[in-house]
This record gives C-alpha cells, sequence and structure tokens, in this order.
C-alpha cells in the first residue's frame, strides 16, 4: 500500500488536471479548484520544509565541527535575523525592521553576489572561448555582433553604416531569426519530452519520484 | 632555471592571473559610471512594440505587472519596473501588482513608491501590491477563477474587499494587460503559456539579458513586447523620456562588453599562436 496509495492519488489528480483543460465544467471545474487550493498550501508549507532541513543540516555542521563550520553560523544568523522581526517585531510591513534589513542588507548582498558573475564571465571568455572549429568560430562572431549590438557602443562602432545596418540591428536579426529558429526546435523538443515524461509518471509507469527505484 | 621562469611571453599571456582581468573589468565599469560617455542609444523592435502596447491602452485600464524577480536582478529588472509604472500613472492605466517569489513583493512596494512619487496616485484606487503566494504556474492558473480567492489581502495583510481598485477585479476578464518583470522560473514562460494560451490575455515582458534569446521565440505572436537586460530598461527610458538607472548604466555596460569582447580577441590570438606553434615544434617567443 505504501506504494500503491501514491500511485493512485497521481493517477487521479493528473487525469483530472487533464481532463478538466477540455471540459472547464462541473464537477471539474470545481475539482481542478481544489487541486490548486492545495498546491499552493503545499508549497507554502514546502518553503518551511526547506527552512527546517537547512538549519537541520547546519545545526549538525556546526555541532560536528565539520569544515568550514563558521560559515553556518553566518547563515542560521542571516537565517533568523531576518525571520525573527518578520515574524515576531513588527512584521513584514513598510518602515519595520525587516522592511529595513531587507532594503539595506539583503537587496545590496544579493545584488552583489550576482554582479560578481560578470568578472567570471570575463575570465572564463578569455580561456575557455577558443575558435576551435567551424561551429565555435561562428557562435564567437554571433556572440561578438550580439554582445556589441546589445550596447550602445555597437551602434556607435559601426554609426558609418546607414540606419538598418548598424550593429544592433544585426543583433536584432541573430536574436529574431537564427535563435528564434533554434529555440523553438529546443522547445518543442523539450516540451513534448515533458508531454512523454507526464504520462508515465501519471501511468505508474515512472516511480522514481517514489524514491528507492 | 625553474621551469616557470622558461614559460613564453604567448604563455605567460595565455594563462594571465584572472586578478589582472578583474581589475580591467572593474575599470571598464567603473571609469564609465564616473565620467559617462553619453553613447548614442536606439529603441530595438520588441521595446518599440511594448510601449506602443501601454499608449494603445485606453486611460483607466488594468494592468496585471507580475514582479517574478528578486535582488541579484533588481540591477536590470527594478529599472524596466520603474519605468513601465511611470509610463503606466502618466496614462492613467490602474495598477495590480503581484510577485511569484519571495523576495518581489518587497522589490515591487519599493517600486511603486518611488514611481509613485510626482503622479497623483493613491495606493488602493490607483494601484495595489497584493505580495507574494507560492505556487507559480497554479497561481497564475487560480487568477482565472478569482483573484480574491487567491490573494485574499494585500501585501500589509488588508483584505483585498477593501481596496476599491480591487472591487471590479476579479477574473482576468477585468484585466486589460499582463505584464511579468521575469527573471526566471517562476515567470514569463508561464504567463504566456496561461495567461495568454488560455485565458487569451495580451502579455509583454521584461526579462534578464541572459533569459532574452529564450523568449524571442515568443514575440510577436504571444508576447506582445519585450525588454530584455538592462539595454531593454534603458531603450524603455528612452521612449517615456524618463532617463534612470539603466540609461546611466549603458555606458559602463558598453565598456565592459567590449572589454570582454577583446578579452577574446587577444585569448582567440594567443591560442592560435601557441597551437601553431605546437603544430611546427619550434621555440617559444
Amino acid at each position: 500500500m505504501r506504494r500503491e496509495f501514491p500511485l493512485v492519488i497521481t493517477f487521479v489528480c493528473g487525469i483530472t488536471m487533464i481532463v478538466q483543460f477540455f471540459i472547464p465544467h462541473e464537477p471539474f471545474g470545481g475539482m481542478k479548484s481544489y487541486f490548486q487550493h492545495s498546491y499552493m498550501i503545499i508549497a507554502a508549507f514546502a518553503m518551511l520544509l526547506g527552512i527546517g532541513n537547512l538549519t537541520k543540516i547546519h545545526v549538525k555542521k556546526i555541532r560536528d565541527k565539520r569544515p568550514q563550520w563558521g560559515y553556518s553560523i553566518v547563515l542560521l544568523a542571516g537565517l533568523l535575523g531576518m525571520a525573527i522581526p518578520g515574524l515576531f517585531i513588527g512584521g513584514i510591513k513598510e518602515d519595520t525592521i525587516f522592511d529595513f534589513l531587507f532594503k539595506n542588507a539583503h537587496v545590496p548582498m544579493q545584488s552583489t553576489m550576482f554582479s560578481l558573475l560578470a568578472f567570471f564571465v570575463a575570465s572564463a571568455s578569455y580561456r575557455a572561448f577558443r575558435a576551435r572549429t567551424v561551429d565555435a568560430a561562428l557562435l564567437l562572431i554571433a556572440g561578438f555582433v550580439v554582445m556589441l549590438g546589445r550596447a550602445p557602443i555597437g551602434d556607435y562602432l559601426t554609426s558609418f553604416m546607414p540606419d538598418g545596418w548598424q550593429m544592433s540591428d544585426y543583433a536584432n536579426w541573430i536574436m529574431a531569426i537564427p535563435n528564434t529558429a533554434g529555440q523553438r526546435a529546443i522547445m518543442m523538443g523539450a516540451a513534448l519530452g515533458v508531454v512523454a515524461t507526464s504520462l508515465r509518471v501519471i501511468l505508474g509507469i515512472e516511480r522514481s519520484y517514489l524514491g528507492g527505484e | 632555471m625553474a621551469p616557470a621562469m622558461k614559460r613564453g611571453i604567448v604563455d605567460r599571456l595565455r594563462d594571465i592571473d584572472r586578478r589582472i582581468i578583474f581589475i580591467f573589468i572593474v575599470a571598464a565599469v567603473v571609469i564609465p559610471l564616473l565620467r559617462p560617455i553619453g553613447l548614442p542609444l536606439k529603441s530595438s523592435p520588441p521595446s518599440r512594440a511594448l510601449y506602443q502596447q501601454f499608449e494603445s491602452l485606453p486611460q483607466g485600464a488594468v494592468v496585471l505587472m507580475a514582479f517574478d524577480y528578486d535582488p541579484a536582478t533588481d540591477v536590470e529588472l527594478g529599472p524596466m519596473s520603474l519605468a513601465i509604472l511611470k509610463h503606466c500613472f502618466r496614462k492613467g492605466h490602474k495598477v495590480v501588482g503581484l510577485a511569484l517569489w519571495p523576495q518581489g513583493a518587497g522589490l515591487a512596494r519599493a517600486t511603486f513608491a518611488e514611481a509613485a512619487e510626482g503622479f497623483n496616485v493613491k495606493y488602493g484606487v490607483d494601484y495595489v501590491n497584493l505580495g507574494f503566494k507560492a505556487g507559480g504556474l497554479v497561481v497564475i492558473d487560480s487568477l482565472g477563477r478569482s483573484f480574491s480567492g487567491s490573494f485574499p489581502k494585500d501585501i500589509d495583510g488588508r483584505p483585498v474587499e477593501n481596496l476599491p481598485l480591487m472591487k471590479n477585479i476579479n477574473t482576468y476578464a477585468d484585466i486589460d494587460f499582463v505584464m511579468s518583470m521575469s527573471a526566471g522560473d517562476p515567470g514569463l514562460p508561464f504567463w504566456i503559456m496561461m495567461a495568454q494560451g488560455r485565458y487569451g490575455k495580451k502579455v509583454g515582458g521584461g526579462c534578464t539579458a541572459v533569459s532574452a534569446p529564450m523568449l524571442y521565440p515568443y514575440y510577436p505572436n504571444q508576447l506582445v513586447g519585450l525588454l530584455g537586460g538592462m539595454k531593454g530598461a534603458a531603450e524603455y527610458e528612452l521612449l517615456v523620456s524618463a532617463k534612470g538607472a539603466a540609461t546611466k548604466g549603458m555606458d559602463a555596460q558598453s565598456i565592459a562588453h567590449a572589454a570582454i569582447v577583446l578579452f577574446v580577441i587577444i585569448g582567440n590570438i594567443f591560442y592560435f599562436i601557441s597551437r601553431r606553434r605546437e603544430g611546427r615544434g619550434g621555440s617559444r617567443i
């Protein structure tokens, strides 16, 4: 029963959601609404589960004094430092401690982390982006055009060209024609894969999500 | 002599310390920010299409705007959200904000407050912030059934039935245009899939520069217009004549892009020199 019961739930929910898409009337409309609300509640609890799991792992790391356990203290301090004011001291409204920490600590720190990417992209480009083959050379040229065309410097460098023939126009063409063609092919392939995998899950052929297989 | 000392100039430049590259990138970003060059900027067709869409909406139209991003991408998506909100307020459109990302709700609050400055707009009447709801695609779909069912309260816990703007809004039928500022999943593709595909609403979007290629296939049929990255934000600022953070960042982005392109060219030059030398088995430079 431990395996059969989840399989039955998956089958019933999956079939109901497919049927309601084509027949959006009662009782399917009501069932869809019920499943949607259940999903949103479960998704909210999944966040709690994630926080609980994160706390458990890092408390254990600190207790066992595993390598770099100091970072775990910082993580837990950050977690509690945001959660306690948000939950118990003024809530998450404007002009609260939580709001102050969000604006003045969380936002700048996360922006900083993301902006570091530019440095690694530059370094990696220098070392790894090589025209080893014709394909790689084409990719490299397309990359140059899009990088320069997606910034004002591209048009500045090609300002001697007539309107419609400047760098941003080439970049727009690459994005709209070859890129769109390639992306659509990938998306259609992925969509067919999603349909196939979903059917396997709903019909109980694919059971890896239950664990143990 | 130590092996390291025997290395030629080409090898040393090919394996240059990444900290030197980092210094060049810092200079490429900081100098243009301190001393702007003022490189000319022109708008792209997807940006102009989005601008035209907002222009074509009648006064008092309701725009649903999703702040599906976090502080990491606020540098790109924040300025475009601000420019769009200013455009909406100037045209007299009503805006219903919500977030599928937890931090998006807080960023929306700050952006609404900044955009409202200088306009005679009032919270609850001209705009609302419904806050965050977990569930992604399912939340988008559930709005087709009931806004108040999915978002019974706004970000500060006020019941939505007490907000004048929300009194006449309950499903997508009451929305004139859907806009998603998207940094990933859940985000713009889901809005296209549900709000456009299933409920037939016109959808526009803003996204990070790296995710723009993935969203181009939807434009212009399923996606009315698209702002890609900081350039897209700067283009919109240009279109609405409200120069802001994105326009200021364009020079820095230009020089940084040029620096990276230059690094790639130099890296390839050294790669080909060393490959040719290895092929000949000749001596080092």
